[in-house]
């Protein structure tokens, strides 16, 4: 079984730390059942389903790091692992910028954990596809969708007594439903700790909905227009940026928080007063990790960071109020170091998708983004295209279905443009709001359904 | 069938794979473990003559077996630091098979007997489960026993042998450079990849292959603090099917361009690129801003390949137009109905593109596919009609063929294999025509080099594309450096609107290292070869912003 209990973990972590002969020593304990199955063309095409128990072993002399990873669980494979990763550390140019190990700390348990979705079995995959096909059949339209699930641990730990265990589940399902004439296409996507809440058949009929009234979409004609971005486009621009908080891009002079003539624009006034972005890993609707690193999987490339997710607050009231930092350059500034979040919490209002597109004159309603990428790091610049949904609002009403545009935007300039913010959801791992922003920039159309 | 682990680059400073990450397979093992000896042939054949008869036993009609050993070097630096080496294995088997008309696929670690047996039993019940819903039997082109081969990249220099000690002196002496030469930060990283993959089927092949692949690369930033500006410029290497040997930045490799820019072939100097680059950087950072508008294009191998890549080769898969891809990478444009109308103007009469898994130092080439099919080259595009597309066994019937162009190919031992893109590249012109040549004849023009920002729709149409250097072009000359420049087009308009090619001397290779597709995703390597060519009144956008 991959998925040991807090005792058994930290049992065999002591065990492993105990062969250690290292100055330092630290150690990850990654255990997953993951599943999925995949259809297209109302058709199961994958399924499978795999078990996976690894250490990490991380081994340092002095400043010089090595790592060794195993998914053998006898003494003498435990004993060699460890015996591995120091002979590469041994071996390893001395890295000037190793910053000691943390020793103990307090972590918070953040409840990702749910007993639905660790069960889920073959069977239960099968009916959640079917579930999502059959509608689809019977309407004479084409589904696509993937279904994961996983249910595992991360522990972590150190020879200065630092431990930690999070137990996790997880289920992410994404749909694309498409019109026999190719004509008109819809998506969904859902993402939970706890599958008891997730309706593939809800979610496919979102995107059933979405696909009938796409068909035969009208050319406008590229520009600046006010749009609602629901929240899975949001979440993605959104969470662009919050990846690019990072103090030390900053202070070097190469990030959007970069200011001229040098040091950074912490403290200004960055954004739009309603704009408040903060992450929690107790939150329950997006429960994170309560410890930062050791989610590195069977190579261990996260390795043991150890520091303790906090709510921390990044944007208030518009206000650059924190960067990341790692601790090298968190030490080296004499200042605390705050780990990068895990996910974020955009502070919304109350009013749902529907309130915003009741209040709109003219829009455009944009379901989701496809393919974007970084144009100019300085402005945080992005192109992409809209995808799976894209109408013209007037007066209230969603008007008719329109051909998608290519986008160039900065999520920067967009939180300066906000007409209004909705009530947040979870989408992509993040809580955020349906937003209302002016000026978006459509700069060209695309032919793509 | 599993999670990936990843490697993420963002805190890495590495612009040239801004967004994305380094997937990393399988475990971390010592420098020395990666020079282990292959397993021999002949114990690999027993094995996979357990899995053949145990999936046979059990009602399989066909099936196949790859065990794979997948090795991994990747080395990271910043300035003078080395940040990170990691050094990967992976092994396993993977046993892919038909029973009832329906596929099946488990894959193990346990490389005993009695677990691979129970491995392939699991596919076939697996396959069995699947029949019940399954609407349309697979249908297998045939392809003949190949019997007992095996092949191998043609190497001068096994990476892995050499020492790791000497690629960080590289890397050291590239970032020194650069420094010495107005950077103000630099990244560079290798990555060594090698695929030791031994397949087998019930058709009777005995395939035994080991395939290697190298990628030097750095980013390059200038920075102007007091104006608050920074700009990047990435390596101008491509990603390549060779050994250590890419390193050695022979002379004999480098083509000279027009005010005194240089490409480089089947050879590059890392550190002649770091020192010219960090020039570059800082030429950018004074660069005068475009004005938007119709340009015609010059674009260089080592930008164009990803336009290829984005824009034919992604659009020509398969799968992709028939919809298995739907609900991620997309479908795309270039439907059947287009395809056998056999007037489908996909680019002018100059275009012509081909699909291979042959050409030698490229990353596709290999001799066999992932289910058995020896490497071909066939035509995609020609005279800029639309001809054919890439298929695998299963696929090709559909367009009335009746053996597979070999287009299979899976990321490890545990990931079962799909249609991936071959080397997808456009024909050199058969007119003697050099880079300065071609820069002679535009009056109002941008000449681009190397791979920068780049984004399409999910059936291909619709495209817009950054670089990494941009020369202004007026009548006929190179006039000065451009910046916050990017073209949108329409698939089918940019490729009718190709002018002109330079000739086979100034043919070179573009190559992706880690495309992605598939759920769960899946990456492969792929090289694009082009001359330099010249697209006619492209639509150019400034990219210029302040926030």
């Amino acid at each position: 079984m991959a998925i040991l209990t807090k005792d058994e973990a930290k049992k065999l972590l002591d065990k492993v730390l105990g062969y250690s002969k290292a100055d330092e020593m630290s150690v990850t304990l990654n255990g997953n059942r993951t599943g999925n199955i995949r259809y297209a063309r109302n058709n199961v095409s994958t399924s499978g389903e795999t078990d996976n128990l690894s250490l990490a072993v991380t081994a340092v002399f002095g400043k010089k790091v090595g790592s060794a990873t195993i998914n053998e669980f006898d003494d003498q494979s435990l004993e060699k692992t460890v015996r591995r990763a120091e002979e590469t550390a041994r071996l390893a140019p001395e890295n000037p910028e190793y910053v000691p190990m943390l020793g103990p700390q307090k972590y918070i348990e953040t409840g990702a954990y749910a007993e639905s979705t660790a069960k889920i079995n073959p069977e239960f995959r099968a009916q959640a596809a079917f579930d999502s096909i059959d509608p689809c059949s019977k309407k004479n339209l084409t589904a696509a969708g993937y279904m994961e699930d996983r249910a595992g641990f991360s522990a972590i730990a150190n020879n200065k007594g630092l431990f930690g265990y999070n137990p996790v589940t997880s289920v992410d399902f994404s749909v694309t439903t498409r019109t026999a004439d190719g004509t008109g296409s819809g998506y969904a996507s859902r993402d939970f700790n706890d599958v008891s809440k997730l309706s593939t058949k809800e979610a496919t009929e979102v995107a059933m909905n979405k696909a009938l009234a796409s068909t035969n979409a009208k050319a406008l004609e590229p520009g600046k227009y006010t749009v609602i971005l629901e929240p899975t486009a949001a979440s993605d621009l959104i969470g662009l940026m919050m990846n690019s908080l990072d103090a030390r891009n900053a202070e070097e002079g190469r990030s959007f928080l970069s200011r001229k003539g040098g040091g950074t624009r912490l403290g200004e006034k960055f954004f739009d007063e309603r704009i408040t972005i903060y992450s929690d890993p107790a939150n329950v609707e997006i429960p994170g990790s309560p410890f930062t690193g050791g989610g590195g999987g069977r190579f261990g490339g996260g390795g043991v960071d150890g520091r303790p997710q906090e709510k921390t607050l990044w944007v208030e009231n518009g206000i650059i109020k924190n960067m990341s930092y790692s601790r090298y350059w968190a030490q080296k500034n004499n200042v605390k170091a705050v780990p990068p979040s895990g996910g974020f919490i955009m502070q919304g209002g109350n009013q749902s998708l529907l309130d915003l597109i009741k209040s709109t004159q003219k829009g455009i309603l944009v379901t989701r983004f496809w393919y974007i990428r970084a144009v100019d790091p300085q402005t945080l610049l992005y192109t992409g295209l809209t995808r799976d949904g894209t109408f013209l609002i007037e007066n209230g009403q969603i008007k008719y279905p329109v051909k998608n545009f290519r986008f160039n935007e900065s999520p920067v300039i967009m939180l300066n443009n906000v007409e209004a913010l909705g009530k947040p959801v979870r989408a992509g791992g993040v809580l955020i709001p349906p937003m209302k922003i002016r000026d978006f920039t459509f700069s060209s159309l695309s032919d793509a359904v | 069938m599993r999670r990936r682990d990843f490697i993420q680059l963002s805190g890495l400073g590495m612009s040239a794979l801004m967004g994305s990450s380094i997937p990393v397979l399988g475990n971390a093992v010592s420098v020395h473990h990666l020079l282990e000896p292959r397993a021999d042939a002949a114990l690999k054949k027993k094995l996979a003559d357990v899995a053949l008869n145990a999936a046979k036993s059990k009602g399989a009609t066909y099936a196949d077996v790859r065990i794979g050993r997948y090795l991994q070097q990747f080395i990271f630096t910043r300035e003078m630091k080395v940040q990170n080496i990691t050094n990967a294995e992976s092994y396993g088997i993977g046993i892919r098979v038909i029973a009832n008309g329906t596929w099946g696929f488990s894959a193990t670690s346990d490389v005993r007997p009695e677990a691979i047996a129970k491995c392939a039993e699991t596919a076939v019940a697996i396959a069995k489960a699947n029949s019940k819903i399954q609407k349309e039997p697979v249908d297998l082109a045939p392809q003949k026993g190949v019997g007992d081969v095996s092949w191998q990249t043609p190497l001068k220099k096994n990476a892995f042998e050499v020492p790791v000690q000497e690629k960080i002196d590289l890397l050291m002496k590239v970032n020194d450079s650069a420094m010495k030469n107005g950077a103000g930060f630099v990244t560079s990283n290798l990555f060594f990849i090698n695929e030791q993959k031994y397949f087998a089927s019930t058709d009777g092949s005995y395939i035994d292959q080991d395939i290697h692949r190298i990628w030097p690369t750095f980013t390059v930033t200038a920075v102007d603090r007091q104006a608050g500006k920074f700009k990047t410029r990435d390596a101008l290497s491509s990603p390549m099917g060779m050994g250590y040997e890419y390193l050695d930045g022979l002379a004999s490799d480098k083509i000279p361009g027009p005010n005194g820019l240089i490409s480089y072939r089947n050879s590059y100097d890392m550190v002649e690129d770091a020192t010219v680059a960090a020039r570059q950087a800082k030429e950018k950072l004074a660069a005068k801003s475009i004005q938007s508008g119709k340009y015609d294009l010059v674009l260089d191998p080592n930008h164009l390949g990803l336009t290829i890549h984005e824009s034919v080769g992604h659009a020509t898969e398969l799968d992709r137009v028939l919809g298995y891809e739907a609900n991620y990478a997309g479908t795309s444009f270039a439907t059947l109905d287009k395809w056998k109308s056999k007037n489908f103007n996909y680019g002018s009469k100059l275009v012509n593109i081909v699909a291979d898994k042959t050409q030698p130092l490229t990353l596709g080439t290999v001799a066999y596919d992932d289910e058995g099919v020896p490497g071909k080259e066939w035509d995609l595009i020609k005279d800029g009609i639309l001809v054919n597309y890439q298929a695998t066994r299963d696929q090709v019937k559909i367009l009335g063929g009746t053996e597979s162009n070999g287009c299979s190919y899976a990321d490890n031992w545990d990931s079962i294999q799909f249609q991936r893109m071959p080397n997808v590249s456009l024909k050199p012109g058969t007119e003697k025509r050099s880079v300065s040549d071609m820069i002679k004849g535009v009056d109002k023009g941008i000449y681009i080099m190397g791979r920068g920002s780049y984004s399409i729709d999910q059936q291909r149409y619709n495209f817009q594309f950054g670089g990494q250097l941009f020369y202004e072009i007026k009548n006929g000359q190179i006039v000065g450096m451009l910046d916050d420049v990017a073209y949108q087009s329409n698939t089918q308009e940019f490729w009718n609107s190709c002018a002109q090619l330079c000739d086979k001397d100034d043919y070179r290779t573009f190559g992706s290292f880690f495309d992605g597709k598939g759920q769960p995703s899946q990456v492969s390597a792929v090289s694009h070869g082009c001359p330099t060519t010249r697209f006619n009144g492209v639509n150019v956008i400034n990219t210029g912003r302040k926030i």
